[in-house]
């Protein structure tokens, strides 16, 4: 098969899952997933606090054990795969990236809101002279036009991305608007171009392969689904659909990651990723999936339906990294119930 | 009463703001506007307000050293390093709106009266101003293990120098939060929200505490931001301040705030630009005042 139909996968169930998990991954857990993740090829494993480096706090929850060390843990068994941190310009620093780096990170996921590429400039510079490879994401990709991707994802290449997701934080797109978003990406740009998805409306598979046939090559995906709001795409599925398709090649071992999910990544979770009442929510209001838990435990803190949360989190147009709003919104309407104004 | 006469480096955005608030001073008289652009509006306003203007720069500032004793510098970082040691030779106290950082950190109700005398002194950063002050009235009431903020601000109230070097934020203001605010430990967020029409700034600040009297610390902060708001008009809390018990009488607490701007030439939305200029002419107020007491010298 040509290089065209290979389409690499990028694992984020020690990243994106760190959000299901309320950031409570253990170096141990980290090291049995990171080598069952290796031993079934798949080509690059990220690793990083859900909010990426740096993301250890009080607004997006507090890492069990530090990145670093988990970081570590993964760096001790990846040996065929390549091992990914993600960073948010505005939460990490060049500091916590050049500390990655040393500790075998070999591919950094550089992440902006949508129309604000131009606040990565610096840490896509520090990653590509560090000789790390390079994968620029511009999330809440919902809420911008597929001419502002086409924009904010060339900004990305000239600071030297060596790929650009489109990157459905709040599950919120569906095939038709996907679509439109990855062709005008491709045809921006001559760097490659992928998808990152989350399940909310039950879309990440569907909006992956209409990815796939508008040309992305690199798509997120994490196994058992295990991330923020309803999950991510699930790696050993999407492997499953690759290779039923018969068109592109993963280099993943089908049988071998599935065994992963069965048998390391599902007794790690507790409890099911489905699209329950707040996390459907999030994909039809188009909400960064990160809040989930925060919005449920605000909500159920004050007394409120989280669903209410959400919409008024969507009433203020509010972007990834604003998590601190919840609780406030949560009181909020606690009080309006109270005084009857609600 | 006698004015002490100030200058005006830079005549952007930040620079003409800080001019109309300086013309509203009681004892700061601005008499000088320098940019390097002839035709900006900033020089053209300056003109009209009745200041000397000029188009050099610092040299063109120096030739008027007569005129002022205190210079607000509102160019860029690289800028004011330069300009920094021409300053200070020249006898002029430096009040820094750039990250450069020359002259130590100050917040002007917490720890201004620590650097009486220094020629240079830096505003920290727009977050820093808006929540160290906080941090500072936690600590009055139980030390304060951890502070960290997240502050989230227009996106069209970030101009290229922050977004090229957002790391600056962060890295300046988590300092702020322990050296200024004496937390143990400080951790600082920004956020780029761009949503139209512009959002005011908000800040999301929270004080893991040593146990303390939960009321003492809700009144603490009250007359914190009463104060605050004496010098930035369209400061004020989103929600009252959150006390949470936590294990072993521990206390943790939650102040959401947002800074409405002026809009003396900045939009009201970027209150993370006019707490800058308010806190800068607040500093240069006290200088001023020291200068004329002839108490404003290195001990």
């Amino acid at each position: 098969m040509s290089d065209d139909n290979h389409i690499h996968i990028l694992d984020s169930t020690l990243r994106d899952g760190s959000h299901a998990l309320s950031h409570q991954l253990t170096a141990v857990q980290v090291a049995r997933v990171a080598q069952g993740l290796n031993d079934a090829g798949v080509e690059i494993i990220e690793v990083s606090h859900g909010d990426g480096l740096g993301g250890s706090t009080i607004t997006y929850g507090f890492s069990k054990q530090s990145e670093f060390e988990l970081l570590d843990a993964a760096a001790g068994v990846v040996d065929r795969g390549k091992l990914a941190v993600l960073l948010l310009p505005g939460i990490g620093t060049k500091d916590d990236l050049a500390r990655a780096r040393d500790m075998g990170a070999q591919v950094a996921q550089i992440a902006t809101h949508v129309t604000e590429a131009d606040v990565s400039e610096q840490h896509i510079e520090l990653a590509k002279k560090m000789d790390m490879e390079v994968i620029g994401m511009l999330m809440l990709s919902h809420m911008g036009s597929p001419e502002k991707i086409a924009e904010q994802g060339k900004l990305m290449e000239s600071y030297g991305a060596d790929v650009v997701l489109v990157t459905d934080s709040a599950g919120a797109l569906l095939p038709p608007t996907v679509r439109e978003r990855v062709r005008a990406l491709r045809d921006a740009i001559d760097i490659g171009v992928g998808f990152h998805g989350h399940n909310n409306l039950s879309m990440a598979m569907a909006n992956s392969l209409v990815a796939i046939e508008e040309g992305a090559r690199w798509l997120d995906a994490c196994t058992c689904g295990l991330g923020a709001g309803s999950g991510n795409t699930p790696t050993e599925v999407l492997v499953a659909v690759l290779d039923k398709l018969g068109k592109y090649e993963t280099g993943i071992d089908l049988w071998k990651i599935m065994d992963v999910a069965e048998e390391i990544v599902k007794p790690l979770m507790q409890k099911p990723v489905r699209i329950g009442k707040t996390s459907l929510t999030m994909g039809y209001a188009g909400v960064y999936s990160s809040f989930l838990l925060h919005a449920d435990k605000a909500a159920a803190q004050f007394g409120v339906d989280p669903r209410d949360v959400l919409v008024e989190v969507g009433k203020r147009q509010a972007v990834g990294g604003q998590e601190d709003i919840l609780v406030e919104i949560a009181m909020g309407l606690a009080k309006e119930k109270e005084q009857g104004t609600g | 009463m006698e004015k002490t006469g100030a200058a005006i480096l830079g005549s952007g955005n930040i620079g003409t703001d800080l001019m109309y608030k300086l013309l509203r001073s009681d004892t700061v008289q601005p008499t000088v506007m320098a940019g390097i652009i002839p035709e900006s509006d900033g020089l053209a306003r300056a003109r009209r307000e009745g200041l000397t203007t000029t188009y050099e720069g610092i040299d063109g500032l120096l030739e008027h050293a007569g005129d002022f004793e205190i210079v607000f510098d509102a160019t860029t970082a690289r800028a004011h390093a330069a300009h920094a040691p021409l300053l200070k030779k020249a006898g002029k106290v430096a009040v820094d709106l750039t990250p450069a950082a020359v002259g130590p950190y100050v917040i002007p109700l917490v720890n201004l009266d620590a650097h009486v005398g220094e020629p240079n002194v830096n505003l920290v950063s727009c977050g820093g101003q808006a929540t160290v002050p906080l941090v500072s009235a936690m600590g009055a009431c139980a030390p304060v293990e951890y502070a960290e903020i997240v502050a989230t601000i227009a996106s069209r109230s970030a101009g290229p120098g922050t977004r090229q070097n957002i790391d600056e934020f962060t890295d300046t203001t988590a300092r702020g939060l322990e050296k200024i605010g004496k937390a143990a430990r400080g951790k600082a967020v920004i956020v780029l929200n761009p949503a139209e029409p512009p959002i005011l700034m908000r800040n999301t600040v929270y004080g893991m505490l040593e146990p303390a009297d939960p009321e003492r610390i809700r009144q603490a902060l009250a007359d914190m931001v009463r104060r605050i708001q004496e010098y930035v008009s369209g400061y004020r809390l989103r929600a009252e301040p959150l006390v949470e018990d936590m294990p072993e009488g521990k206390q943790k607490v939650t102040v959401y705030v947002e800074v409405e701007g002026a809009a003396d030439y900045l939009p009201p939305y970027a209150g993370n630009l006019d707490i800058m200029t308010a806190a800068a002419v607040r500093v240069g107020e006290e200088i001023g005042r020291h200068l004329r007491a002839g108490t404003w010298r290195k001990r």
